[in-house]
């Protein structure tokens, strides 16, 4: 079939250990090889950075509540949708949204800078359809969701009665159900207790009604995804997200991991990833004291290897937030009184949607954007701490070039801290001040596509340049030899790339959309013998408490997008 | 610059602002882009220009002749300078305005003024719907600047006001002063109702009959004062109580509807 040859660029693969030198990649058929034919289309990287496509692990793109925010925000496309992005021959799509881009806008903006693989932070089961829909739509990408399991209610009665097998029977159920990757958990028994209004906001506060505890629930779902040996660890968004102190309830949180060991045949090695720790990150009493807790959360994540988190960089933007926190998103509302949307899903989960403005001359938001790159400094192992922004709940996906251009450059960091009003009050609040390390392209490169991929047990597949992976290749104009000085120049590279590849076919030349090659939903499918008593549960569940008909409720064959199966074998 | 072609929709006129005709020849101007629909034209397949743009903005005045009742965005997001236009003109007139002024003889259609932050607005003839109100959905609505409407006007004026005045000279619909933040709107003529839904601070003045006044609304006091240069007296009420409040120095501040006695 086809083949590309990619010459002379400054390779930077933490998989395989290349850290800079200069080196040929080979794709075939859409997969790296040793070498091809003299037949093969050549791309000329002299100069330039080479590293796998990039592989975001947690981002708010597809789905059912992104789209209640596209909805309730016309504001966010004004005066900043005119471009017409896409091949023309497809005719060109309209990409808008600043915060909350449209499906076209996510695939080629993505695309742009380099990333070929994102992984939907949270899918209401009741809702995967929708997920699905939005991956058809989104262009180039390819993508996975994680189904919520933290406030499901099949979950906390079998954690509850130590029904360990069942427990997985029913996540393998679910996963084939909704063509979903892995287990996340978001505010575990909150948002269930938000039904009633109330909330869990520390690991041991009992669900009402259900009588389980957060610390439960996360310990049976740890046991339960190593039981199964799922391919991603339980991926934890924790309880009491966003409140100053709340640095003790991770790491409670973290905690829970510590007796575990990671088993499964993908390469992972940690039994729990927290996602944009900076929110969990919090020190202080009130807003009036508040200040960062990255020290404290870093010394503990240095120490346990058992753990991998990304970061959840505030972007100092005006952005929405987006969340299965339901009741953190009322208090949201409540403080800073713009527009909410609020979501219940029957049995499973709940949603929330507000606007919200990272103000630089607000002490507070000065503070937050110290704690997320003070975590990644603070970090001994970037393979297990990753660059993301909670897309969009701490900044759109498109300032990534700009939190890389901040790890990379003290002096950027600097400028910034120059524009804010409170800077003194900022600086005495946190730590980025004091910290000179800059990042280099190789920690880069594991932040943004190594340690994601091996966190998600797709390292075969994605985030790696080893022969036998998709032939996902971003080309940067940046000279690894002879970085710019100019801290802007850093980030305009990483904005727009030379070329992304994708399985060999070029689909992004110069910062243009040249290509929209076929794209996958990944998911996985756990192939078990089936067990009896979860399928009566099932059944019971949908006739006594479910709106919907069970014929009704898995995906249909026709809305999954190019399925993918990630296989695994439980006896 | 004159009107010698009729588009078949309705003609997108976002380029006519003195801030972007300042220091063009008459030739670049007419090269200045221009939507009907989804097809972009140019200013020149529509118009003829005359005269000399200024080199700034400030310096520019812009004289708009024939009929544009189907021309939309004039002014739009333009900061100095002057624009008149001799006709009636279509929607989003000065949307976005930070300065100068613009005056229409003749109607103009909604939206004017949307999320206008400084200026001058007249139209001499009426007003449609959206007087100086936000981009839909937007929190943040007009935030300076002065428009006045020799006649009437429609509902929703001065929707998410945060300052700014809005004069009306005749009657007005329904919605004035929805979820405002601060902001001034004078209705000289009669009002249907819904003023000062769920607003939070804004004054508004109505010297004729509000028909229908909304129930969060309590009279607190009579008082004289003046407005747009003449004084009367009114009953002032506070509100929209069902509402958030907020506080200054400690004490609540509240949305102020005034009625003429």
């Amino acid at each position: 079939m086809s083949e590309l040859l990619i010459k002379n660029g400054y390779i930077f693969d933490p998989i395989s250990g290349i850290k800079g030198d200069k080196a040929d990649i080979a794709i075939k058929d859409g997969k790296i090889v040793d070498k091809v034919s003299s037949k093969a289309q050549v791309i000329d990287a002299s100069g330039k950075t080479v590293m796998s496509g990039g592989v975001d692990i947690h981002t708010h793109v597809s789905g059912p509540k992104v789209n209640t925010g596209r909805m309730m925000r016309p504001e966010d496309k004004f005066f900043r949708g005119s471009y017409r992005g896409g091949i023309i021959k497809q005719g060109k799509r309209m990409e808008m949204g600043f915060s909350i881009p449209s499906t076209y806008k996510t695939g080629y903006a993505y695309a742009r800078m380099g990333y070929t693989f994102t992984n939907e932070a949270a899918m209401p089961p009741l809702l995967a359809p929708h997920v699905h829909e939005e991956f058809r739509d989104t262009p180039i990408l390819d993508q996975a969701a994680m189904p919520v399991f933290g406030n499901n209610w099949f979950c906390f009665e079998y954690i509850k009665n130590k029904e360990l097998e069942n427990n997985a029977a029913y996540v393998a159920w679910l996963l084939n159900a909704t063509k979903g990757i892995g287990i996340k958990v978001v505010n575990p028994g909150g948002t269930e207790a938000w039904a009633w209004g109330e909330n869990c906001t520390t690991i041991n506060d009992p669900v009402p009604y259900f009588d389980i505890t957060p610390a439960e629930i996360v310990k049976g779902l740890i046991e339960t995804n190593e039981y199964l040996g799922l391919p991603h660890s339980v991926h934890i968004h924790g309880n009491n997200l966003g409140n100053p102190g709340n640095y003790k309830d991770t790491l409670d949180t973290l905690r829970l991991a510590e007796s575990y060991k990671a088993k499964n045949k993908f390469g992972r090695e940690q039994v729990l990833h927290n996602t944009h720790i900076q929110f969990h990150s919090y020190k202080g009493t009130s807003w009036a004291d508040f200040e960062s807790g990255a020290k404290e959360i870093m010394d503990y994540v240095n120490a346990n290897k058992n753990i991998t988190c990304d970061i959840g960089q505030v972007t100092l933007d005006e952005t929405t937030t987006m969340t299965a926190d339901g009741p953190f998103e009322y208090h949201l509302n409540q403080l800073n009184h713009i527009k909410w949307a609020n979501v219940d899903v029957e049995l499973e989960t709940g949603s929330g949607v507000v606007p919200y403005i990272y103000d630089k001359n607000i002490k507070v938001c000065g503070i937050q954007w110290a704690i997320g790159l003070e975590l990644a400094l603070y970090a001994k192992d970037l393979m297990r701490v990753h660059i993301t922004t909670d897309h969009p709940n701490a900044g759109p996906f498109t300032r990534y070039p700009c939190v890389i251009k901040w790890l990379m450059s003290e002096k950027a960091r600097k400028a910034t801290l120059d524009t804010m009003k409170w800077k003194d009050k900022v600086i005495a609040a946190s730590n980025i001040a004091s910290m000179d390390r800059e990042l280099g392209l190789y920690e880069i490169a594991m932040m943004t596509r190594a340690g994601p991929a091996k966190a998600l047990g797709l390292a075969a597949i994605y985030g790696s340049l080893v022969k036998g992976a998709d032939g996902n290749v971003a080309i940067y104009n940046l000279d690894a030899n002879d970085l710019p000085s100019d801290p802007e120049l850093i980030e305009a590279a990483f904005q727009n790339t030379a070329y992304t590849i994708k399985e060999g076919v070029v689909v992004v030349k110069d910062g243009e959309i040249i290509a929209e090659p076929h794209k996958y939903t990944l998911w996985t499918k756990v192939n078990m013998p089936e067990n009896a008593q979860v399928m009566h549960d099932i059944k019971e569940k949908f006739t006594k408490n479910y709106t919907v008909n069970l014929e009704n409720y898995a995906v249909f064959d026709e809305h999954v997008h190019n399925p993918r199966a990630i296989e695994l074998d439980v006896a | 610059m004159t009107l010698v072609q009729e588009p078949e929709l309705f003609l997108e006129c976002y380029s006519v602002t003195p801030d972007l005709f300042a220091g063009k020849s008459l030739a670049e101007i007419a090269d200045l882009p221009a939507h009907e629909g989804k097809i972009q034209w140019k200013l020149g397949d529509f118009f003829k220009f005359e005269g000399k743009a200024g080199e700034t903005a400030a310096d520019t005045k812009i004289v708009v002749n024939g009929n544009v009742r189907r021309m939309k965005r004039f002014g739009q997001q333009m900061t100095a300078g002057e624009i008149i236009i001799n006709s009636d003109a279509d929607m989003y007139i000065g949307g976005w305005m930070k300065g100068g002024k613009i005056t229409v003889k003749g109607n103009a259609d909604s939206f004017l003024g949307i999320a206008m932050e400084g200026g001058e607005i007249l139209i001499e003839g009426d007003a449609q719907n959206h007087v100086g109100s936000a981009y839909r959905g937007d929190w943040r609505g007009m935030s300076g600047g002065l428009i006045r409407v020799k006649g009437k006007a429609g509902n929703d004026i001065g929707t998410a006001m945060t300052g700014g005045t809005i004069i009306i000279e005749g009657d007005a619909f329904i919605h004035v002063l929805t979820h405002a933040e601060g902001g001034t709107v004078i209705i000289k003529g009669d009002v249907e109702g819904r003023v000062g839904g769920q607003m939070v601070k804004g004054d508004a003045y109505i010297l004729g009959n509000l028909l229908y006044p909304l129930p969060g609304f309590k009279k607190v006091a009579t008082v004289e004062k003046e407005v747009d240069g003449a004084t009367y007296t009114f009953d002032q009420f506070i509100g929209d109580l069902g509402e958030r409040k907020e506080k200054k120095k400690g004490e609540i501040i509240y949305g102020n509807i005034f009625l003429k006695k």
